[in-house]
């Protein structure tokens, strides 16, 4: 049943899409989740909040309980993953130790019945792209981890699928190679304009390569939205707290003018935040303010709040300072300073202003 | 240190060398450590393996009964030229001999050993035994032929030259149907005395089949231990491993009890109508590979469950995305990776199974009876040790050469149990 449905509107679609293995517990509970084409959309969230899941019911090795899944207009859930089009990345890479690099590029070929030429030519093709061109007779055991996820990557793009999968593909690489992948990864999507779904729990790796980023918790997709919006507008306290540091104020929503709103805070300090839609007027609520919004001496600036605070401890981190400050009316913040040449004297057991602008403060759900 | 780098290389390696030494000074203390850990189990090695393993060897080339019991007679056949019937001096010595071993009583074993080769010489050499016991002197050519005019045949006298040598051919060339003939060529055995080769391709097939057997049965099992949840899979694992705690024989006799004609299978099959009349299927070629079979099936599954077991389950997912359908992902991918484990398991059985003697002598019948039997009833029944040696070091060298096989394709360090 082919419908029709316009490039730019949803190549991927989940509706209210259930998945339980047990019968008892959800792991993913309704999912709706439309994906674009050519989109690198990233599914993020803690381990067991249902991201893999979720991947695994696009991939076909898991089917839904409930609901079902579109494919460039097909119905997907009961087609067999070999049928599906889609090329994978899995976490170790998976690629098959008794055959040579280019056997195991040229592998989703072969099972395709292409001519043998024509392998050799899209394979030789593929590990140019990857920058291993001349790696094709090695075995993958001969390889490093980072030159073996080139390799996966190959494999999975050289039978030129509708949709690539990656499962955590960088998570058994060091950091400096890792954030190399990432940018590698991040070219060849915008080279070669595919769509990728992209799962990872590493949050930075999530903000670095997409376009959008789809965050889970419980089952749930807490916020779907690009990396800059998740993290200055993160929709309630679960994203504010997963992307990103974040000061945690917890207080009362007193009263509400337009988007700000007047809370007041355990001790009864009053602060002016920006209302969203996780909190209600009269009902407890979450302030989250990043560090590096929080300024020391805010004095030519409008600050909406200040605060009198003394410094409890300074964390030295070479480009920048954390500084923990303990509020006069009691509560911590973490003050995030630059280390630049005229940041003002910082000694622990000083006092110091701190203030804030009431729409880099938000007041989220209390959860 | 700053000598070192800015001056002449003599320093150097003079410096190097007393840093060897000082590692090896260093090195020594844990090096006793460990051998003196590994002494014990060393010593029982050594001592109730390859000591054993090593005079059984050479008892299937020594030969020392003829030169033993009959030294003047090979002394005077040292300058025999082996065209004619020696002269009297040969024969004469031989009488010499023989008077000692009356004496002695070792003529029937002179004769047993020449016997081997010249079947028959065991009687002559009693009758001739009982020339000597009669008294008087010779010439004892005469007298030798007058009884028996085979004491005359050169060809027998060849022989008789060769078994007075320390070391022999014959035991080893007699377990693969050859002899040495008058001359000293090889040739074939005669044929009513060509049974070993015989034997030994048998031994080769029955192992074959068990192994095959086993690979069939034991690879699903393998399969399904390797991916059931670890509470299921144990308990499968313990049916696996049940067969070890009951004794091989228990077992044995069992099958007798199941497979005889009035057995429980045979009274089945006629209840069910499946056959009009009892079937035989014990005390034959059936038997036997159904029985080891059974013995051999956790020593095939072990190997290959392991290596199973280590094979991640992406694979075979990644191989369906890549495109390809269930079979062919496992056929093409996970099956390629399981052959170490195919490999040590089938060897392991093979290996074992040709060193198979209390099995087929229960449920086997005469045709199915391998070469330990006949090492068994060459060292129990004949005293033949030489000939019961000789087979064993077959069997061996054949271990040895698919072990030696098996590690230049799989390599050894492939091998887990467990």
């Amino acid at each position: 049943m082919k419908l029709p449905v316009s490039a730019s509107e949803s190549f991927v679609e989940f509706a209210g899409v259930q998945k339980t293995y047990d019968g008892e517990i959800l792991v993913v509970k309704d999912l709706n989740l439309r994906i674009r084409r050519g989109e690198f959309l990233t599914l993020l969230g803690p381990s067991g909040s249902g991201k893999t899941t979720t991947l695994m019911m696009l991939a076909g090795f898991e089917t839904p309980t409930v609901g079902n899944i579109m494919l460039d207009g097909d119905r997907i859930d009961a087609v067999p993953p070999e049928k599906r089009d889609i090329g994978m990345v899995f976490q170790n890479y998976a690629l098959f130790p008794h055959m040579t690099v280019a056997q195991n590029v040229g592998y989703p070929l072969k099972v395709r019945g292409v001519a043998k030429a024509e392998i050799a030519e899209r394979v030789a093709k593929a590990l140019d792209m990857v920058h291993l061109g001349a790696f094709g007779g090695r075995m993958p055991g001969q390889m490093s981890g980072g030159q073996q996820q080139r390799v996966a990557l190959a494999r999975a793009l050289v039978f030129e699928p509708k949709l690539v999968l990656m499962d955590e593909p960088l998570g058994a690489l060091d950091k400096q190679l890792r954030e190399h992948m990432q940018i590698e990864i991040r070219h060849l999507h915008e080279r070669l304009g595919i769509t990728v779904v992209y799962v990872t729990h590493d949050q930075s790796e999530a903000l670095t390569m997409s376009d959008r980023v789809a965050v889970f918790n419980a089952g749930i997709i807490q916020q779907i939205a690009p990396p800059s919006e998740l993290y200055e507008r993160p929709a309630n306290s679960f994203v504010a707290q997963f992307i990103g540091e974040n000061n945690r104020l917890p207080g009362r929503i007193q009263s509400a003018d337009g988007a700000v709103c007047k809370v007041s805070l355990a001790n009864g300090d009053t602060v002016a935040a920006t209302l969203t839609d996780a909190a209600r007027v009269g009902q407890d609520c979450l302030l989250s303010i990043r560090p590096e919004r929080v300024k020391i001496a805010p004095n030519g600036e409008a600050m909406d709040n200040r605060f009198e605070a003394q410094i409890a401890e300074i964390i030295y981190l070479g480009d920048h300072l954390r500084v923990r400050c303990v509020l006069d009316s009691g509560g911590e913040v973490v003050v995030k300073v630059g280390n630049a040449e005229d940041r003002p004297p910082l000694d622990i057991g000083s006092r110091i202003p701190l203030g804030w602008r009431a729409e880099d403060c938000r007041a989220l759900d209390a959860a | 240190m700053v000598a070192l780098t800015s001056e002449g290389g003599g320093l150097v390696r003079e410096d190097t060398t007393s840093l060897k030494a000082k590692l090896r000074r260093a090195e020594r203390v844990n090096r006793m450590r460990s051998l003196s850990l590994v002494a014990p189990l060393l010593i029982f090695v050594l001592a109730v393996f390859v000591l054993p393993i090593g005079l059984m060897m050479f008892r299937a080339i020594e030969n020392t009964e003829v030169r033993d019991a009959l030294p003047k007679t090979i002394a005077a056949l040292q300058d025999w030229d082996g065209t004619a019937t020696p002269d009297e001096p040969v024969f004469a010595a031989f009488a010499a001999d023989l008077v000692q071993t009356q004496k002695d009583r070792t003529t029937a074993g002179v004769g047993k050993r020449i016997n081997y080769e010249v079947p028959g010489a065991r009687s002559r050499f009693l009758k001739a035994g009982r020339l000597i016991d009669a008294g008087g002197g010779g010439p004892w050519k005469e007298k030798f032929l007058a009884a028996d005019p085979e004491w005359g045949s050169v060809p027998f006298w060849a022989i008789m030259k060769r078994a007075g040598r320390t070391y022999t051919p014959y035991y080893l060339l007699n377990s693969l149907d050859l002899r040495q003939d008058a001359t000293g060529a090889i040739v074939r055995n005669f044929p009513d005395q060509s049974i070993f080769l015989d034997i030994l391709f048998r031994t080769i097939w029955i192992s074959f089949l068990v192994t095959a057997a086993t690979l069939i049965l034991g690879y699903p099992v393998a399969h399904l231990l390797a991916i059931l949840p670890p509470k299921h899979a144990n308990l499968l694992m313990i049916l696996v491993l049940l067969p070890f705690t009951t004794s091989i024989l228990v077992r044995t006799t069992a099958w007798i009890v199941l497979l005889q004609s009035s057995g429980v299978i045979n009274d089945v099959l006629l209840a069910l109508h499946i056959t009009t009349e009892r079937v035989q299927l014990i005390f034959n070629r059936f038997g036997t590979v159904l029985a080891m079979t059974q013995i051999q099936l956790p020593f095939t599954i072990l190997p290959i469950y392991s290596v199973m077991k280590s094979i991640p389950a992406a694979h075979v997912r990644a191989a369906r995305s890549l495109g390809a359908g269930p079979l062919r992902a496992f056929v093409s991918v996970y099956m390629p990776q399981t052959l170490p484990g195919v490999g040590a398991g089938c060897l392991l059985t093979f290996i074992l199974s040709l060193g198979y003697y209390i099995t087929p002598a229960l449920v086997g019948g005469p045709q199915d009876q391998m070469i330990s039997y006949f090492v068994a009833l060459y060292t129990n029944r004949e005293m033949n040790w030489g000939q019961a040696s000789a087979l064993g070091a077959i069997l061996l060298l054949i271990t040895l050469g698919l072990y030696a096989l098996f590690n230049r394709f799989v390599g050894i360090d492939k091998v887990k149990l467990g």
